[in-house]
């Protein structure tokens, strides 16, 4: 560990701060629709659509909304990704993608997940890659953002169930969230050298005389939204370790930085919506120390490397010229600080990108990515999705510590009874079932097994990894799992069509029923929500029950596999 | 009721519950309490695995039997805690039972004749009919007085060994069956058919008979059957893992894991700290008419609180007499006295007592020798809302200013300006002005007003304060004008009151507060208080109120004393604060179970993994053996604290907060490492691994 790797993510850390309330802001202002100067192109929108934007909308049909449109959408990708061989836009004539891969690329997106089974440079048109894999990067972000303040409002608000309009909660988020942002980056990305062209395949000769074809494309544009709506899903399948996608340090900062923007300003905007900045700020504390557990542990590991290389005489300290630690699987240019950084904020968020190949960090520092992931991905989270999977982690501290102050629980004055605990828990259940139920089928059924490149416990990394990644709707790979089969291509599907649509009808029923309830004033005997003390008490439920669920199966990965390297014996 | 104090763990009751813990394992029962039940199928399949082991001769057949045995008896330590709960209700209904004995009652068959006297015996009487209790009689049955007033021991009921009045007609009209005539006679309306009476009512609920799950609890149990669910998954799906990573994991082992993760600490406690609450309000002579009154006493944020007899004692009293400009003190003095010394209230004879302790003026010493002739009395009434004396041709009256006001003016007086002022001086200064006038000869005039006070019982701001810090509001309920209660509120350190308060007064106070999502309790006895009593979340009824209030509220005090609905706060509070200590106790258990569990499974394939026995623990068997022990007995060291409850003192929610976060949160991370390593060494002791 150097000086210089931890003033990088200190500098990471102060912008993220001081960009938070700006950033709350404007996405407040996005939201409560005081922001709104492509109003006539809103109208077109939704009258073409025969939608009443004026509606507020009961959970049920907030959620019908939400699923229909998720459901036409997934329909329409599969169907263009089936037929991309007759399709435009198509110069290298890319042929149809297998039943199997188009599902689960349809799903992967569909549910912000951009988890690939395929090199998008060889499989995918440009056609399927702008229109549709494009389009769900917005569309499916604008989703997860709505029904983070849908949950907000439910919170917020004393209105019979109703939680705002999904249909204008998706326009805004679009017009005037994603699409502006995305534009200003991807501009500066393509000032910093990221591609953006649909030029032919480049052919190179390389310094050593072997012939290199250079893949082309519309990167930038794609690249943008890929970091701000949490995306990850790569233009190239190097992802933002390609020279063409991350090229130089600043856009590797940007990079980080697009991905936690936005659910980090969700949080202050949460405060002023619920108009309780300090818990919002607690949140955010709590967030915060966690990604910085997170990056502290990943960075540790690295930079101290593999014992057993040291052993052999391997110089695994760093000094000026000699980055040291573990570089496997890493790019010289970012280096062990960065790549670790990176390899946190993109598993802390939902977004599932990478700069650096996670298989191949050491088992603790590769066990970073796996827990942030197995928390809920709650550490500022994917877009929307990191907000409401927290505040469903508040209502269950709440439940069970609320008690301790002699009250029956109550968050932010609204009571947290039967139905609102049912729901939160269907949340809390449906992720690690999918999770472990496919894992654990996985590693014993022999279409489980063929896929898999690594034994023991390295291997069973790489599928948890795999489950946990689809269901949490991240989408970084392990790497060193097969995942273009038909079992891997339809389990891992399901998990993020379960990670996401069976998770969010619960959540919606959350914010639905507690629309319901009636606000109970704050007094001296109300739960405090924005101490040190709460936020301590949150950041130890989501560890203990996060921990508690996957400790028996990480014990059988990583943490065998990092005591049996201390032993000197590798997977 | 007879609330003598058992203790803690009384034998016969503990004898009781160690029967009624195994009649409990019966499945029909078990399964009302998820997670208990899962321990119960653990226990079924482990002891199926021990006997396949002893039939096959395979497996460690010592080991599986040790882990069968402490799994049942993880499962009977819950129902004993339950059944102990239980317990003490079912000693304390076994008390009431005896009173609720077989007595003759005297029918009338003429309702209006009290001769017409028939011999029955008390289970025959039905609803309207009507009876007759002389002293030494225990009264047959509920009802109400429709005629005589008599002097009634109640102890049976309240414990209480003072007689007290019952009279026909009013707030003091309901006799309890069971309750015992003194003196005189009463003429009983029965209004409870047998089986249905306020006895038999209670029994029920002190026995926890009709005992129903309450919200919070039905939301803790679907949380503890959540987590029960996600442990199960983790257990379950440990076993494929383990088959790929070629680790062999018997199941004894893997159900020995999957009981100690899931929370059976306070699923095994959980109905118990619910049945003790309710007794603990029962030991304070409270009868809570369900588990939901209790819980909703916690989370009260509003007290509705009668002035009189809650905040102040119930009897004003004379401090000083201001006569108006031309009439000495003396005389004023005197007027006053000679007009209260028939009067028989407690008002009446301080005026009498400050007269005779300022002015010397001796109660016989009437007029300074004048001779009287007989004293004419002029009672109260709610019409003239004055009283006063007629004597020797002087007739003196004294009541509130503008009725005296009147009688002055309608006998041809004048009313100074100035008793106006004098008036309003007593009035903000928190004490009840009682203007005194005189009608003789020469005219009609005021002399003055008489300064009654009201007595703020001692210790009550010091209360209210407790209560502010813990968010609760109170409100003092008067009848008083808004001057004197302003006056008495700030002396009593209420955060609020409602003066000249009228039944509907009351009623829209409480649907207000209601309407701004607070709970609001209160306290209540007249028929009139009824429709509020009913409408409030916590209505206490006082027992020597109407039927009508008793049906209204969801508590009755015994001892009709309204300062208890503090208690009542407090009980419902630390009730909840039971429930949450111990939920977060029993899941930061788990963080060391982990530890003493998972290597022990793991070790054997992976040596390595002797670096997470960070308790050192003996061996695999002694790790996983002394988990289990431990989860058991961490249930019956923790049935006192479930039933005494955790300690209470006001405070703020923070301060509640860390004192309960440090002992039973960060205790329960750090409790069972010590108990697990404590539980190994004596495993190796004994040889039990």
């Amino acid at each position: 560990m150097t000086m210089n790797g931890w003033l990088q993510i200190l500098l990471f850390s102060a912008v993220l701060l001081a960009v938070t309330k700006p950033v709350g802001i404007y996405v407040l202002k996005v939201y409560d629709g005081s922001f709104r100067w492509l109003a006539p192109l809103e109208r077109i929108a939704y009258r073409l659509c025969g939608i009443d934007p004026e509606e507020d909308q009961h959970w049920t049909r907030y959620a019908a909304s939400m699923l229909i449109f998720s459901a036409v959408s997934m329909l329409a990708t599969y169907v263009v990704l089936r037929m991309q061989h007759a399709l435009p836009l198509n110069p290298f004539n890319r042929d149809a993608v297998p039943a199997r891969q188009a599902f689960e690329t349809a799903a992967s997106f569909t549910t912000n997940t951009n988890w690939q089974s395929y090199a998008g440079e060889t499989t995918m048109s440009y056609f399927s890659q702008m229109t549709q894999l494009a389009f769900h990067n917005f569309v499916s972000a604008a989703t997860g953002m709505a029904l983070a303040v849908a949950l907000v409002r439910g919170i917020a608000r004393h209105s019979a169930g109703r939680i705002g309009n999904f249909w204008t909660d998706l326009v805004r988020g679009t017009f005037y969230l994603f699409l502006p942002a995305a534009l200003v980056l991807a501009l500066l990305f393509v000032q910093q050298g990221v591609i953006q062209n649909f030029h032919q395949y480049i052919t190179a000769t390389t310094i050593e005389g072997a012939k290199q074809v250079l893949a082309m494309g519309p990167v930038a544009s794609q690249e943008a939204i890929k970091q701000l709506g949490t995306n990850g899903g790569g233009f190239f399948n190097a992802n933002s370790a390609h020279p063409f996608e991350n090229p130089t340090p600043w856009t590797n900062f940007l990079q980080m930085l697009a991905i936690f923007i936005i659910p980090a300003g969700l949080v202050y905007a949460f405060g002023r919506m619920v108009k309780n900045q300090r818990h919002a700020w607690a949140i955010w504390a709590a967030m915060f120390i966690l990604f910085a557990g997170g990056v502290t542990t990943a960075y540790w590991a690295e930079a101290r490397g593999n014992p057993i290389h040291a052993a052999r005489g391997v110089d695994v300290v760093a000094t000026a010229t000699n980055p040291g630690g573990n570089m496997e699987g890493k790019e010289v240019r970012f280096g062990i600080a960065n790549s670790a950084l990176y390899a946190t904020v993109t598993t802390d968020a939902s977004c599932g990108c990478v700069n650096s190949m996670h298989d191949s960090f050491t088992p603790i520092g590769g066990m970073v990515p796996l827990v942030n992931m197995q928390l809920g991905e709650v550490i500022f989270g994917g877009v929307g999705a990191g907000l409401y999977g927290m505040l469903v982690m508040v209502v269950l501290t709440i439940f069970i510590a609320g008690l301790m102050v002699g009250r029956t629980p109550e968050y932010l004055g609204k009571k947290i009874q039967s139905r609102e605990i049912r729901m939160a828990m269907l949340y809390a259940l449906i992720f690690p079932a999918s999770i472990l139920l496919f894992s654990a089928a996985s590693v014993v059924l022999p279409m489980g097994l063929k896929g898999l490149n690594n034994a023991g416990p390295h291997g069973l990394t790489e599928i948890l990894y795999a489950f946990t990644s689809t269901t949490a709707n991240n989408g970084s790979a392990f790497a060193g799992l097969t995942g273009a089969t038909y079992y891997y291509n339809t389990t891992l599907g399901l998990a993020t069509l379960i990670g996401r649509f069976a998770m969010h009808v619960p959540m919606l029923a959350l914010a639905g029923f507690l629309a319901e309830r009636r606000v109970v004033p704050e007094s001296a005997g109300t739960f405090p929500v924005t101490t040190p003390l709460f936020v301590a008490l949150l950041i130890s439920v989501i560890l203990i029950v996060g921990a508690l669920t996957f400790f028996p199966a990480l014990a059988l990965g990583p943490v065998v596999e990092h005591l049996v390297m201390g032993a000197g014996k590798l997977f | 009721m007879a609330t003598q104090r058992r203790p803690l763990f009384d034998a016969p009751i503990v004898r009781r519950a160690l029967v009624e813990s195994l009649v409990k394992l019966n499945p029909r029962h078990m399964v009302r309490n998820p997670v208990m039940f899962v321990v119960l199928i653990g226990s079924v399949l482990t002891t199926a695995s021990l006997a396949r082991d002893i039939i096959t001769g395979h497996g460690d057949i010592g080991f599986t039997l040790q882990i069968a045995l402490w799994l049942w008896f993880t499962v009977i330590f819950a129902n004993f805690a339950e059944a102990m709960a239980e317990g003490r209700g079912k000693a304390q209904a076994d008390s009431l039972r005896k009173s609720r004995t077989q007595t003759t009652a005297k029918r009338l068959r003429d309702p209006r004749d009290r001769r017409s006297v028939e011999s029955v015996t008390s289970s025959t009487l039905r609803r309207g009919d009507v009876v007759l209790a002389e002293p030494g009689d225990i009264i047959p049955g509920d009802g109400e007085v429709i005629q005589g007033i008599a002097s009634v021991d109640e102890s049976a009921i309240t414990g209480e060994s003072a007689p007290v009045i019952r009279e026909s007609g009013g707030d003091r009209s309901a006799v309890t069956g069971g309750t015992k005539v003194l003196s005189d006679y009463l003429v009983i309306s029965i209004t409870a058919n047998p089986g249905e009476t306020f006895l038999d009512r209670m029994i029920a609920l002190v026995e926890g008979a009709s005992r129903q799950k309450t919200p919070n609890e039905i939301a803790l149990t679907i949380l503890l059957s959540g987590l029960t669910i996600i442990f199960l998954l983790a257990v379950v799906t440990l076993q494929p893992f383990a088959i790929y990573s070629g680790v062999a994991i018997g199941i004894p082992v893997l159900i020995a894991l999957l009981v100690c993760l899931i929370p059976t600490t306070i699923g095994g406690l959980l109905s118990a700290i619910g049945i003790a609450g309710m007794d603990r309000m029962i030991q304070q002579n409270v009868i809570a008419m369900s588990g939901r009154a209790v819980e909703a006493a916690g989370d009260v944020n509003t007290l509705l609180l009668d002035k009189t007899g809650t905040i102040t004692l119930g009897n004003r009293q004379a401090v000083a007499f201001y006569p108006v400009a031309d009439v000495t003190i003396e005389r004023m003095a005197d007027r006053a006295q000679l007009a209260s010394l028939p009067d028989e209230t407690p008002e009446g004879r301080s005026i009498v007592i400050l007269a005779k302790e300022q002015y010397g003026l001796r109660a016989r010493d009437l007029g300074a020798g004048e001779s009287h002739g007989a004293m004419e009395l002029v009672p109260f009434s709610a019409t003239t809302r004055m009283s006063g004396v007629n004597v020797d041709g002087i007739e003196l009256r004294k009541g509130a200013s503008d009725s005296v006001a009147k009688w002055v003016q309608q006998n041809g007086g004048t009313v100074p300006r100035e008793i106006d002022s004098i008036v309003e001086r007593i009035a903000r200064e928190g004490g009840t002005p009682l203007v005194v006038a005189e009608r003789d000869s020469d005219g009609t005039r005021v002399l003055g007003a008489i300064y009654l006070k009201d007595v703020v019982k001692g210790g009550m701001k010091e209360r209210f304060d407790r209560l502010r810090a813990m968010g609760i509001r109170t409100v003092m309920i008067t009848g008083d004008n808004p001057l004197t209660a302003a006056s008495i509120a700030r002396e009593a350190g209420v955060d609020d009151f409602l003066a000249e308060a009228t039944p509907e007064d009351k009623m829209t106070l409480i649907r207000r507060e209601q309407a701004g999502g607070k709970l609001v309790a209160m306290t209540g006895d007249g028929t009139n208080d009824a429709p509020a009593l009913a409408q409030a979340d916590v209505g206490v009824a006082m027992n020597t109120g109407t039927q009508a209030a008793k049906e209204a509220g969801n508590m009755i005090d015994l001892d009709s004393n309204p300062t208890k609905l503090i208690e009542v706060v407090e009980i419902g509070k630390q009730l909840l604060m039971t429930r949450g200590s111990l939920t977060t106790f029993s899941i930061a258990n788990d963080v060391a179970k982990y530890f003493a569990i998972i290597p022990a499974m793991l070790v054997v394939t992976f040596p390595a993994m002797q670096a997470l026995n960070i308790m050192r623990l003996h061996s695999p068997q002694s790790a996983i053996l002394a988990s289990v022990i431990f989860n058991a007995l961490i249930i019956v060291a923790l049935i006192p604290l479930a039933l005494r409850g955790v300690r209470y003192r006001p405070a703020s929610a923070s301060v509640i907060l860390r004192r309960n976060l440090f002992v039973y949160g960060v205790g329960g991370l750090v409790v069972p490492f010590i108990g697990i390593k404590a539980i190994d060494m004596a495993l190796v002791f004994l040889h039990l691994v």
